[in-house]
């Protein structure tokens, strides 16, 4: 039986590379990739928790997530093709309208 | 149906005038004329017949017993209350009758003095508005009802010297009006509180009955009483010109010639005098208050009948005239001759009223021309105006049997009368006659003899209409016959007057028991005498110098020349007070109040946290880069803050948490 902080461990180290790739890389697809690491580190932790304590709460939590992030994944993508059409670029700090 | 309608609907008498205000105001804009007048006149009439009606249940029915009733409550806080209360006794049903009949005779007047002017309608509505005030003024029973009369009656005045506001000149004089009057009144507020605080009441009845038991003050002691009518007397010297304050009244000349008549020389004027009246029973209470009550009066009485000497302007004689009768009201008040300066108020209110009218008149026949140098020899083409007009200048002189006589001779009497130096105030009113009457005469000269010193061909000199003389010949009568009230026993009257005002003002020693005694029938007789050889003094003197000697006056001022310079600049006064009082103010609020409280300081500190904020603001902004990674290290900058406070400092956590919840 491996212990829970092993999990937790491995899930705050995905997380923390999620965060570092989504700040730090610059290509739209690699960023959404990073959230759906960071995502997944969640639903790890989650799981983990669950197994911890004997509840169920935790698995369903990442059912859920699992769900959300196939619909992000959808509209994200679509999002992406979009700019990329429009654009001609996959490169955000191209994609700056988002100020006054 | 009470006993006595009218009396119990007194403030129908009121609110009439105010009803045509309002009427004329609203609607008079895009009325005709002759609306306009028909509601003045008939608004003012009415009232006017109102108050002949009160009078008369006031008299007959009630056999003059003192009329008081609440209408409304208007404030109450804690001890303190002040209704709507309005009374009736002897010294209102004179002021009453004075008011609306004068007032209405005016009104008459000025639907031919102002028939061609433009605003007439605005002027209705304001003098309408200001016989509401005054009404009130007269009506009220106590101090705060009478202030708001008082404050009306000063607000009217303003509306009406100001009423050509496009001169320069009107719309000064009608802001010095109301300032100067504002330190008069600041001084009759403070009077009131301080009556209220002595007293716990305002009201006229309840005050007197409670001050009446008093100790008076002793002489040169400065009790409550003597500084509260001390203080209530400053609010008279603003309203009714006396000195310091009287400065205003020459200048509110600049009004229209009936708001003069009306409200610069009959009525208002006369607010002061009256409040004095009203509140005898506290000054009667203090020796110090009525030494300086009569001497202000006797000294404004002097003082500006020398200014009157030389004055040019036709109008501006007739204003320090007015103060200088005013300074003889106080000047009776002052000796304790209550009933005497009410008497003078009265028969002055006609005879006033009269001279301005025909003033206007005159300017009127002139086209305008108000400067006596440039008229001479109107008698013959205006009549009626000359006529009325000798009447009431007869009248003020002093010539008996016209009411001025009668009533500045009662005056001089008491003045003479009474014990303990007040010779001196009797010598200075004397005097005064003396000057009276001869400036009086010299206008007359100026005026309506002599050659014609205008341009005939230019000038078309032409008698008023009836409008305008109807008003006169009536106020006309009542100069000659208006004395007659109160011929004093030996010359076979009955002092009506006297008796009349009694039970106001109480049998005192100017009561008509006293007068009976031989003794004082003799000095009375020497001393009218004295008082109408002094008017026929003025009299030859003026007639040997502007009608005998044309030449001699000009010859005069320039021998005299220092003293002839001081007068016609009216003493310095005004320059004296832009220097003392007008200039410092000025320059305090230039430079402290204007440039370094407001603008500096409060200005200041607006605009302060503005740009500050503006300054954050535009710090702050070079944050919203529109790169959404940047907002990702704030997000991940944010969160690792607040899990090092829950790691790092538990309780603060807990505290927020727990505020959250």
């Amino acid at each position: 039986m491996v212990p829970t902080n092993y999990y937790v461990i491995l899930s705050a180290i995905l997380f923390g590379l999620g965060v570092f790739a989504f700040i730090f890389k610059r290509n739209v697809i690699t960023i959404f990739m990073s959230i759906e690491l960071m995502l997944n580190a969640v639903n790890l932790a989650f799981v983990a928790f669950s197994q911890a304590l004997g509840k169920l709460d935790g698995q369903v939590f990442v059912l859920f997530v699992i769900v959300v992030a196939a619909a992000e994944a959808a509209v994200g993508l679509g999002v992406i093709i979009l700019i990329a059409r429009n654009r001609q670029t996959l490169n955000v700090e191209r994609v700056d309208l988002l100020k006054l | 149906m009470p006993e006595q309608p009218m009396l119990h609907y007194l403030w129908i008498v009121p609110l009439l005038p105010l009803l045509g205000s309002a009427v004329n105001g609203l609607f008079g804009a895009k009325w005709p004329n002759k609306y306009v007048t028909a509601t003045a006149i008939t608004s003012t009439g009415l009232s006017f017949l109102c108050a002949l009606e009160a009078v008369r249940e006031f008299v007959l029915e009630r056999h003059s017993e003192f009329f008081h009733k609440e209408f409304f409550t208007w404030i109450t806080a804690g001890n303190f209350r002040a209704g709507f209360d309005l009374q009736m006794d002897q010294l209102t049903v004179v002021m009453l009758l004075v008011v609306t009949g004068v007032g209405w005779l005016i009104h008459i007047y000025a639907t031919g003095y102002m028939a061609h002017e433009g605003g007439y309608y605005r002027f209705f509505s304001y003098l309408n508005l200001f016989m509401f005030f005054m009404l009130i003024l007269v009506l009220a029973a106590n101090y705060v009802v009478l202030f708001v009369g008082w404050e009306g009656v000063g607000l009217s005045s303003y509306l009406l010297i100001g009423f050509y506001f496009l001169r320069k000149s009107a719309s000064d004089a009608g802001k010095k009006a109301f300032i100067v009057n504002r330190i008069g009144d600041f001084g009759f507020m403070l009077g009131m509180f301080l009556l209220f605080r002595a007293f716990g009441t305002l009201d006229f009845q309840t005050l007197f009955a409670k001050a009446g038991t008093w100790q008076p003050d002793a002489m040169g002691q400065f009790g409550t009483l003597t500084v509260a009518c001390l203080l209530l007397f400053m609010g008279a010297t603003g309203k009714s010109a006396q000195l310091p304050l009287y400065v205003w009244l020459p200048d509110a000349m600049e009004g229209p010639t009936p708001v003069s008549a009306l409200i610069h020389a009959a009525t208002m004027v006369t607010a002061g005098v009256y409040v004095v009246a009203r509140s005898h029973v506290l000054f009667t209470h203090s020796e110090t208050a009525l030494i300086v009550v009569g001497t202000v009066g006797c000294a404004t009485a002097f003082f500006a009948a020398t200014i009157g000497l030389v004055q040019t302007d036709i109008k501006k004689v007739l204003a320090y005239s007015t103060v200088s009768q005013l300074g003889y009201m106080f000047l009776a008040c002052g000796v304790g001759a209550f009933t005497a300066g009410i008497f003078h108020l009265m028969t002055h209110a006609f005879f006033k009223a009269l001279l301005f009218l025909a003033a206007g008149s005159v300017i009127h026949a002139m086209g305008g021309e108000q400067e006596m140098p440039k008229m001479g020899g109107l008698g013959k083409k205006i009549r009626w105006t000359y006529y009325t007009m000798l009447t009431a200048t007869l009248a003020i002189a002093g010539i008996p049997p016209l009411a001025g006589f009668f009533s500045k001779d009662s005056i001089l009497f008491e003045a003479f009368r009474r014990e303990g130096g007040w010779h001196s105030l009797y010598a200075f009113g004397l005097l005064t006659a003396l000057l009276t009457s001869f400036y009086m005469f010299r206008l007359i000269f100026l005026t309506f003899s002599g050659r014609a010193r205008y341009d005939e061909k230019k000038v078309h000199v032409h008698e008023s209409p009836w409008s305008m003389l109807g008003p006169l010949v009536v106020l006309a009568i009542l100069s000659v016959i208006g004395g007659w009230l109160a011929l004093p026993t030996f010359y076979g009257g009955s002092d009506y007057f006297a008796n009349f005002l009694a039970p106001v003002f109480g049998g005192g020693p100017e009561a008509a028991g006293v007068a009976t005694e031989a003794a004082t029938h003799q000095l009375e007789l020497i001393l009218a005498g004295v008082a109408f050889g002094t008017a026929l003094i003025g009299i030859a003197v003026a007639y040997w110098l502007y009608l005998k000697n044309p030449r001699k006056p000009d010859d005069l001022a320039k021998s005299m020349k220092p003293a002839y310079t001081t007068l016609l600049n009216k003493y310095y006064v005004d320059e004296l007070y832009a220097f003392l009082v007008v200039r410092p103010l000025l320059w305090l609020s230039t430079n402290v109040f204007w440039k370094a409280i407001d603008v500096a300081g409060i200005d200041g500190t607006v605009n302060g946290i503005a740009h500050g904020a503006a300054a954050i603001g535009d710090g702050v902004r070079h944050s919203q880069s529109g790169n959404t990674r940047s907002y990702a290290v704030w997000v991940v900058a944010g969160a690792i803050v607040i899990l090092a406070v829950i790691f790092f400092w538990p309780a603060a956590s807990k505290t927020v948490l727990g505020l959250v919840r």
